[in-house]
């Protein structure tokens, strides 16, 4: 099998607001290699997370053309685009990432119950999606048993991250997408999370797609972009805007 | 994907706000199902208590509280009927049947009604039932007295006891009198309806405990009303009364007509109202009783009124903790979007929600007004007489309960919107 050279491919992409006359997105052309770890750093509010969305298929751009493992996201139903990102997206959020009701477990198993194809990953892997969650954990050190068992509210923000990172990383998806997931954390925390972002990226043959403010994170990744750069509607703005809240 | 679990954990997770939506509804679902429940059981123990009667006839008065005295034993007769009144009416062609009653009386409460064989032979209550006997016989002797079920329970009376009799309707009794006492002969099967709570004499050992309560009176001399009733010529009434018994005159207060059919029941009304020899009511029981129950109807109006603005707050907290926690949710339902979640999914999350509550709510609510009807049908029958049959499949109820339920899943879609909007909006967008 020959593997397609973009995972992920944008093409003369528009994307607005309903009922803002303004495209807040204009991008010629955006490809993410497969395997690649690309870092694309960005001011906040400058529309990273609204390209995100617009990966993953939970937003429908104005025109152009989204193409994601040789799929055009803008010919598939809502219904197939959620299926889609339950099948080969792991997602990693700033913050606030886990479901608050649920355990430890339950919450990094939580993809399995979206995407079968994930459940069977994760069952081939360790037998169970619960086993799969607990090898995935004590890779992030977050295997301790008190840990665990902690209701998720009572974990610091690293373990939470931590654990977020499991549920990405779960039943292994082609595309994990990270959303400033480091910005609530010191610097040391931050590097040892990114490095452990590499780390299973690598064992599971992921793409990773970072999203970050902050410059100081590009050193590692295999490639860099500046959004503003790739964002044509951004030019002629200044670069602090909020465009949506 | 399991919605169903997520559901119920996220649920477990804020006990205390589901908790009290539902509480709220049970509270108001039982308030509602109550207030149903005692006035169709009011409405039907009160149509079925006469049945069978096409008129009833009294002194000139009004039609309601003749329909009181005479059949729910509730106030007092205005006046008496002269015997031959009774009689002549009582012969009119169409009559079939004739029940005359003597009232005024009471013992321990109970009302004492004087009447004859035709009482147990002709009087029908709910659907054409007639009295029973669960022990002994109706009275046949001056001296007897048959109890209504309630009487003989309540007041622990068996056959042959003596009792004794007060003159007058009040609760406790003022004047009694040792040397008359009637000796129970028969206890009525219960029948939910005011004759379980009456004793029964005939005419003329109502009349003679009349005489003797006179007696007593004009032994003691202390009432002046008293004098005057002796100075009518009850000077050697023992005697007398004794010999007079089969022809005598009796005073009664009312008396119920059977007709040989319903279609003469107009023309003879009109008949007993310009009755030349008294001034005389009669009524149509069945009109009489829609009359009393526009009265009635003005209660059951507001009671009803009040039970629906209860239940329209109950549903009102509902909305509110709903729309309280989606702003708590929001976060969580992007986290589930970005897990692969539909729009639906999520809209579906919190209609189930509203759904569950309200469902659970009415759940409660029916079995909460089963356990306090159970535990307290002894109490409610004993205090107001009211029987209630716990029925909660009556059409105004079970239309009821749906209305509350599609009420409780509208209000669900409100939230539910709202949440499937922010969801498209939102996206992967975690907003706080």
């Amino acid at each position: 099998m020959t593997l397609p050279e973009h995972i992920i491919s944008l093409n003369t992409l528009r994307f607005a607001w309903h009922g803002h006359p303004q495209p807040l997105l204009d991008i010629d052309s955006f490809d993410v290699m497969r395997g690649e770890r690309l870092f694309v750093r960005g001011a906040s509010g400058s529309g990273k997370s609204t390209l995100l969305g617009l990966v993953a298929g939970v937003l429908t751009p104005l025109s152009g053309a989204i193409e994601v493992l040789d799929q055009r996201l803008s010919e598939m139903t809502a219904a197939e685009r959620d299926h889609f990102r339950a099948h080969h997206f792991g997602i990693i959020f700033q913050q606030f990432n886990l479901i608050p009701y649920l355990s430890v477990i339950e919450n990094v198993t939580l993809p399995c119950q979206f995407s079968d194809q994930r459940r069977r990953k994760s069952i081939s892997r360790s037998g169970n999606p619960r086993d799969e969650a607990l090898r995935l954990l004590e890779h992030l050190d977050m295997a301790d048993s008190a840990v665990i068992h902690k209701p998720v509210t009572e974990l610091s923000v690293g373990q939470q991250q931590r654990v977020a990172a499991a549920r990405a990383l779960i039943g292994s998806p082609e595309i994990l997408i990270a959303d400033e997931p480091t910005s609530s954390m010191d610097a040391d925390r931050r590097a040892a999370f990114i490095e452990l972002l590499f780390r299973e990226c690598e064992e599971t043959g992921s793409t990773l797609l970072f999203v970050s403010h902050d410059q100081g994170l590009r050193e590692p990744f295999d490639r860099a972009i500046e959004f503003d750069r790739l964002n044509r509607a951004a030019s002629g703005r200044p670069p602090n805007r909020k465009e949506f809240s | 994907m399991n919605i169903a679990s997520l559901a119920i954990k996220s649920f477990r997770n804020r006990k205390l706000s589901v908790g009290l939506a539902i509480a709220s509804i049970t509270l108001s679902v039982a308030l509602l199902l109550g207030v149903e429940i005692l006035r169709s059981e009011a409405k039907s123990s009160f149509a079925s208590t006469v049945s069978g009667t096409d008129l009833i006839v009294g002194a000139r008065g009004g039609s309601v509280n003749l329909l009181l005295y005479s059949v729910f034993r509730i106030g007092n007769p205005t006046n008496n009927i002269e015997w031959h009144s009774y009689e002549e009416i009582s012969a009119l062609p169409g009559v079939k049947w004739s029940i005359p009653l003597s009232m005024g009386d009471t013992h321990a409460g109970f009302r004492v009604v004087g009447t004859d064989d035709n009482y147990f032979e002709h009087y029908r209550y709910a659907r054409d039932r007639r009295l029973g006997l669960q022990q002994g016989a109706w009275f046949g002797d001056e001296d007897e007295i048959v109890l209504g079920a309630e009487v003989a329970a309540s007041l622990g009376y068996r056959l042959s006891d003596k009792i004794i009799v007060a003159h007058g309707a009040g609760d406790e009794s003022f004047i009694k009198h040792a040397d008359e006492p009637f000796r129970v002969v028969g206890i009525l099967a219960a029948t939910g309806t005011p004759v379980d709570r009456t004793l029964y004499v005939s005419l003329a050992g109502f009349d003679h405990m009349h005489e003797a309560w006179q007696t007593a009176e004009d032994g003691h001399d202390h009432d002046p009303l008293a004098a005057t009733a002796s100075a009518e010529g009850h000077t050697d009434e023992e005697q007398h009364a004794e010999d007079e018994h089969l022809d005598e005159e009796y005073s009664i207060s009312a008396f119920l007509l059977g007709l040989e059919s319903r279609a003469v029941a107009i023309g003879l009304q009109r008949r007993i109202n310009q009755f030349e020899h008294e001034p005389l009511s009669a009524i149509l029981p069945g009109v009489t009783l829609l009359e009393l129950w526009e009265i009635v109807g003005l209660v059951e109006h507001a009671l009803r009124a009040i039970s629906i603005f209860v239940v329209i707050v109950g549903l009102s907290s509902l909305l509110i903790i709903l729309m309280t926690s989606i702003n708590e949710r929001r976060r969580e339902m992007a986290i589930l979007r970005a897990l692969g979640a539909r729009p639906g999914h999520v809209f579906a999350l919190i209609l189930g929600e509203a759904i569950a509550i309200t469902l659970s709510g009415i759940g409660l609510g029916i079995l909460l007004v089963c356990g306090i009807f159970m535990l307290g049908q002894g109490w409610i029958a004993s205090r107001f007489g009211l029987f209630i049959e716990l029925n909660l499949l009556t059409p105004n109820l079970v239309y009821g309960l749906l209305l509350i339920t599609l009420i409780g899943c509208l209000i669900g879609l409100i939230p539910g919107i709202r949440m499937y909007r922010y969801s498209l909006v939102d996206g992967m967008t975690i907003r706080v």
